[in-house]
């Protein structure tokens, strides 16, 4: 078997005395969906900040389609095919969703025209084909999250970073954009996507990797993750997992 | 090349200027205005368009002013080579400032200080330094021929300077539809997604700094051919920085006519302060002052922009009557 896209190998971060990620390792197989899912604190925007470059790991390794990218500037990292979504989206604000998507799209085209092909198209996969014109501060949540995605999409990317994409949208919102994340698995991205909206990791994701305080404390599928009694007890507290299975055998 | 034709209209408007008005007043006025123009064009293309404000763009206007005076006094080179190699060395010194700034992750008001404190180190320096000319300054020989890029005539000049501010609205306009735009653009909105999608911010910014440098250092070496005269409280004066950064955002903080605008309204209301109240010194500097808060309190992006804001209410006014009439 060909060797994973992306392979984490035992990254720590530090700050100060915070060990935010601590020796976490996952690996993200081409063409597929990975998720990473841990309460809150737990570290796993940190993690995606070193998987794209945006922090420098305090220790551990970071492979790409082979090589070490230890360390690299998001920007070079992005050029050569990873991508990222904000938690936080962070359009430009003061442009149009179309100059928005442009931005990413000049990434690998030069001329204005091919740039604006390829950023209508990638509205069009994402469902933002209407609002072209529209300022991107204009915009709704959900609407926002589309264009992080767009962006993102527009860069051509063959790992794409997702955080928290369905964060703050409402169920029928989330499955307008189940099947647009399942669509670019399809053609070939690799998906690692942070998220809390568990019916979506159950639906999309093959393999889930969980994380609490810093360490990867459960990996399997989706099932097997979310039956983990470290997983259960990580979200609800020390001793929920047996109270609940407690419960069950009534 | 639709997307230039605003340009060449307006530039050939401005042409036509000296065809019409003879008087010397007027003309002189219109080459000061069409000077800041196009050194305030230099600040727009970085702080305009790339969002980095700098405080000290008298920089490069006078190492463009002292360059061309400097090489021309002192080294017998010819003055339209000497323009040229202080435009270069504008973009040098724009180069350097701007690798000592972004490559240090310098941003926002930290930037803006470090770039006053540049201008300021040139200006102590060439107060003191014998190669400028010290405290008494650099001045050009009279030598009215056009080897020697001086004109009896001031239309001559004027068309000269209209030339350059065509140029360089030229340049901005080709800037906002290159990739180098779209990016620059994208850096001055959100730094994080513009590294995220790929661009090198340091670079896309110290690129801006380099076209800026240049662009503003003409203004200072045509500012040395029309006056030819260079001190060190001209050439690298606060008042140069300040006039720089005014314009472009007082006319339309990263627009194409920005700058030209904005110079043209803000010179002629220093000027029309100047002849109501007689020759109070500094008083301009209180019009500047009123102007620029009026702009910010209520047209952020500028006069152009307020225009257009006007134009799409009266738009929507005259859309409502139509409707109820």
């Amino acid at each position: 078997m060909a060797e994973p896209l992306l392979i984490v190998e035992r990254v720590s971060r530090r700050f100060g005395g915070l060990l935010a990620v601590n020796a976490a390792s996952l690996i993200a197989p081409e063409s597929r969906i990975t998720a990473l899912i841990g309460p809150n604190g737990a570290g796993k925007t940190t993690l995606f900040a070193i998987i794209s470059g945006f922090l420098k790991p305090s220790d551990g390794k970071v492979r790409y389609a082979g090589e070490d990218v230890t360390g690299q500037p998001p920007h070079r990292l992005a050029r050569r095919g990873i991508a990222r979504t904000f938690q936080i989206a962070q359009p430009f604000a003061g442009l149009s969703v179309r100059e928005n998507i442009l931005v990413g799209a000049h990434l690998h085209h030069r001329t204005r025209e091919a740039a604006l092909a390829v950023a209508e198209r990638v509205a069009g996969e994402v469902g933002l084909d209407g609002m072209l014109d529209r300022p991107a501060d204009t915009l709704t949540v959900a609407a926002r999250k589309r264009l992080e995605l767009a962006r993102a999409l527009a860069t051509e990317p063959k790992l794409l970073l997702l955080d928290e994409v369905l964060a703050g949208l409402n169920p029928s919102e989330i499955r307008g954009i189940v099947p647009v994340i399942r669509g670019l698995c399809m053609r070939g991205i690799t998906i690692v996507m942070i998220e809390h909206v568990m019916q979506a990791v159950m639906s999309l994701a093959e393999n889930v990797f969980a994380l609490a305080e810093g360490r990867i404390i459960a990996e399997g599928t989706p099932a097997q993750v979310a039956a983990d009694r470290g997983v259960v007890e990580a979200y609800l507290g020390h001793g929920a997992a047996v109270k609940l299975g407690g419960v069950h055998a009534h | 090349m639709k997307a230039f034709t605003p340009i060449a209209v307006v530039v050939a408007l401005f042409a036509t200027v000296p065809l019409v008005v003879h008087s010397n007043v007027v003309l002189n006025f219109l080459v000061v205005a069409l000077m800041i123009a196009l050194a305030g064009q230099g600040w727009n293309i970085l702080g305009g368009y790339g969002g980095q404000y700098s405080f000290g763009h008298a920089a490069f206007f006078g190492t463009g002013a002292y360059v061309t005076a400097i090489l021309q006094v002192r080294y017998g080179v010819n003055a339209w080579v000497g323009f040229a190699i202080g435009i270069a060395a504008g973009a040098l010194v724009g180069a350097i400032i701007g690798a000592l700034t972004f490559r240090s992750g310098l941003r926002g008001s930290y930037f803006a200080l470090v770039t006053l404190a540049f201008a300021e180190v040139l200006r102590i320096s060439a107060s003191v330094a014998p190669i400028t000319g010290a405290g008494v300054g650099t001045l050009i020989k009279l030598d009215l021929r056009a080897q020697a890029f001086q004109f009896q005539s001031r239309a001559v000049f004027y068309w000269i300077i209209l030339a350059l501010v065509a140029l360089s609205l030229a340049i901005a306009k080709l800037i906002e539809r290159s990739r180098f735009g779209v990016w620059l653009v994208a850096v001055r909105e959100n730094e994080d997604a513009a590294q995220a999608l790929g661009i090198d911010v340091a670079t896309v910014k110290s690129a801006a700094m380099v076209i800026s440098g240049a662009i503003t250092a003409a203004a200072g070496c045509f500012y040395a051919q029309y006056f030819l005269f260079v001190d060190s409280g001209i050439a690298y004066g606060t008042w140069i920085s300040i006039e720089v950064l005014l314009t472009p955002i007082i006319g339309g903080v990263g627009t194409v006519f920005g700058p030209l605008f904005g110079a043209m309204v803000v010179k002629a209301l220093g000027e029309g302060a100047r002849l109501v109240t007689g020759d109070a010194p500094g008083l301009d500097l209180v019009v500047y002052g009123a102007v620029l808060i009026l702009v910010i309190a209520f047209t952020p992006r500028g006069l152009i922009g307020g225009l257009a804001q006007a134009r799409q209410w009266l738009m929507r006014r005259r859309g409502a009557e139509a409707h109820h009439g």
